[in-house]
């Protein structure tokens, strides 16, 4: 389905790219400088340094990956509910009347806190609605969240 | 405690409750104190006393219990008061009662007593009152009198009638629960049998370990049993009314208004007999896990088709959509269970069908919809098909329309949640929350 294009659907910051490449690059070179020296130290530098190169592949590879699932976040706010759109390989989009909304979660932890992002999360009565939006700035998920909690306060509807 | 003018007054419960409520525990201890006695015959009293200390501090703790615990009902308000150290009052406003269930537990049954749940219109269960015990013409009077007072009417009116809808005979129930378990048992047995013919030094070991499960199932089956023996169904002004146990018995109702999802479940081996289970979804009950607000509550433990597509439009209070078929390319993703999967939806409802060897069918108002999700997996991509997913409250129950063609299913995503905003003004329009 062709979705998530276009001037209504928002996406998440270009800092969460930036973090989710800072976290791939930190995990890379962390994995190959353990692999490199235990292998190097226990079976010679030719080992050592084939492991270091592969994992500095791997991580080359979840990058990309990486890249193309941060593209495809997106979310959209509709006059009665929201859209988000996520996911690679499975393409998920939810829809999320604003009546439904039981509250709104707004997190950000150690890592996102330093790149100034939060992860804004609805939730309704089902659990299987998922409708998380991540790598939002702090000013935009703040708006989103008092937006949100105004809209569903206004439209609530009972179970 | 007269029944009569019960209303000014402060009650206790029936003396026995402390009793009653301990009843397992009591169970449990007697059995350790024979297995201690006949270990020990002449031990003395030493041997026994942590036993003795222990039922000591338990029947101790119940007489408090019961002793600081009172009710009262004073025309609009239900207030039951308990708690030594830290008092718990609560306060049940009568016009907001849901329902009025009667529990029965086996002991409580042999004593005559039974268990009133009061349950309010709201989304968690520890806002319910419970009064346990009553005898069981209290319990019966005070159940008329909160059901009076909710419609505003005089305390000595009777409870309103109930028009019968169904009742389970137990030939049906037990072949069908047999049936059920059977089926788990004869796949154990055939497990024995190739592991005795591929390495018969194994089985020994194997036996002992599938005794656990054989033994489990057969519990399982048991509670099936004595859980739905004698369910009836009825209709009243409230809501659904079930009655249904062996040993322990259950009065609940059903509030109509909180349901939903209701499905239907046709397992292998009941086929045959055309058998199937209903079972409901209502909101607001206990729920206390994040999103799990919804109880699965039998309306038809096993019966004809006919009986469930009644009792389902009788839950719904709508006609069931017709449905179709998914395109005949999605038998390459689904090929063990396309033979079953079929969807459809009106401007009301919408029904689906899916399962490999159980067939499940699982009807939801779209006004009850939490949410709307549309999934396409890399092989559904390939094929030109997507999944939509519609919600209902709780952790049990969607509607899935599944390997729908992709832009039927991109249609549905844009149409189901504007249906569902529709269906949800029209009803709050007739029926004021």
């Amino acid at each position: 389905m062709q979705v998530a294009n276009g001037p209504d659907w928002t996406r998440p910051s270009i800092r969460l790219w930036r973090m989710r490449q800072a976290e791939v690059t930190a995990a890379g070179l962390i994995a190959a400088l353990a692999a490199g020296i235990l292998a190097g130290l226990a079976a010679g530098p030719g080992l050592g340094t084939g492991l270091a190169v592969a994992a500095l592949v791997v991580a080359a590879v979840a990058a990309v990956f990486l890249r193309n699932r941060y593209r495809s976040w997106a979310y959209r706010e509709r006059a009665d509910d929201l859209l988000v759109s996520r996911g690679v390989l499975i393409r998920r989009v939810s829809v999320v009347p604003y009546g439904r909304m039981q509250f709104v979660e707004v997190t950000a932890g150690p890592v996102e806190r330093w790149f100034r992002l939060a992860t804004v999360q609805l939730h309704t009565a089902a659990a299987a609605s998922d409708a998380r939006i991540p790598g939002l700035e702090r000013d935009e998920a703040a708006r989103l969240r008092d937006r949100l909690a105004t809209l569903g306060e206004a439209k609530a509807a009972g179970l | 405690m007269t029944s009569q003018q019960p209303q000014a007054e402060w009650h206790r419960l029936h003396p026995l409750s402390p009793l009653v409520q301990a009843g397992r525990l009591v169970a449990g201890l007697l059995s350790i104190f024979a297995v201690t006695i006949a270990q020990n015959p002449h031990g003395g009293n030493r041997a026994r006393l942590p036993e003795l200390i222990v039922a000591a501090v338990l029947a101790v703790a119940g007489v408090i219990k019961w002793l600081v615990t009172r009710w009262r009902l004073d025309g609009t308000t239900l207030r039951i008061e308990t708690g030594l150290l830290r008092r718990d009052s609560k306060q049940l406003p009568v016009t907001r009662i849901q329902a009025v269930d009667v529990v029965r537990p086996f002991l409580a049954r042999m004593l005559g007593l039974a268990e009133l749940r009061i349950r309010l219109a709201s989304s968690s269960d520890r806002a319910d009152g419970r009064l346990a015990y009553l005898t069981e013409q209290q319990a019966a009077t005070v159940r008329a009198m909160l059901l009076a007072a909710h419609h505003g009417l005089d305390p000595a009116t009777p409870e309103p009638g109930e028009r019968p809808v169904s009742r389970l005979p137990t030939g049906r129930l037990v072949a069908a629960s047999l049936l059920w378990g059977g089926s788990g048992l004869l796949a154990l047995g055939a497990a024995v049998a190739v592991a005795d013919s591929q390495a018969p030094h194994l089985v020994l070991g194997l036996v002992g370990t599938l005794g656990v499960y054989a033994f489990g199932l057969a519990g399982a089956t048991w509670r099936r049993i004595s859980s739905a023996f004698g369910f009836t169904v009825a209709v009243s002004p409230d809501g659904i009314r079930i009655r249904r146990g062996l040993l322990g018995t259950v009065a609940e109702t059903v509030p109509v208004r909180r349901i939903q999802a209701v499905s239907m479940s046709q397992p292998l081996l009941w086929r045959p007999f055309g058998w199937c289970r209903l079972q409901v979804d209502v909101a607001g009950h206990a729920g206390h896990e994040e999103g799990g607000h919804s109880l699965k509550k039998d309306l038809l433990p096993v019966g004809s088709r006919a009986e469930a597509v009644y009792l389902a439009q009788l839950a719904l209070g709508h006609q069931a959509p017709a449905t179709t078929r998914p395109p005949p390319r999605a038998r390459i993703k689904a090929p063990l269970s396309y033979h079953f999967l079929a969807a459809g939806h009106d401007d009301q409802m919408a029904v689906a069908v899916t399962g490999r060897l159980t067939k499940t069918t699982v009807w939801i108002r779209l006004e009850k919809l939490q949410s709307v999700r549309y999934v396409q997996g890399p092989v559904q991509r390939r094929l030109g098909l997507a999944s939509v997913h519609g919600d209902a409250a709780g952790r049990h129950t969607h509607v899935v329309f599944r390997d729908r063609d992709a832009a039927e299913a991109a249609d549905l995503l844009g149409r189901l949640p504007s249906l569902s905003r529709e269906a949800r003004t029209d009803r709050d329009a007739t029926f004021p929350p």
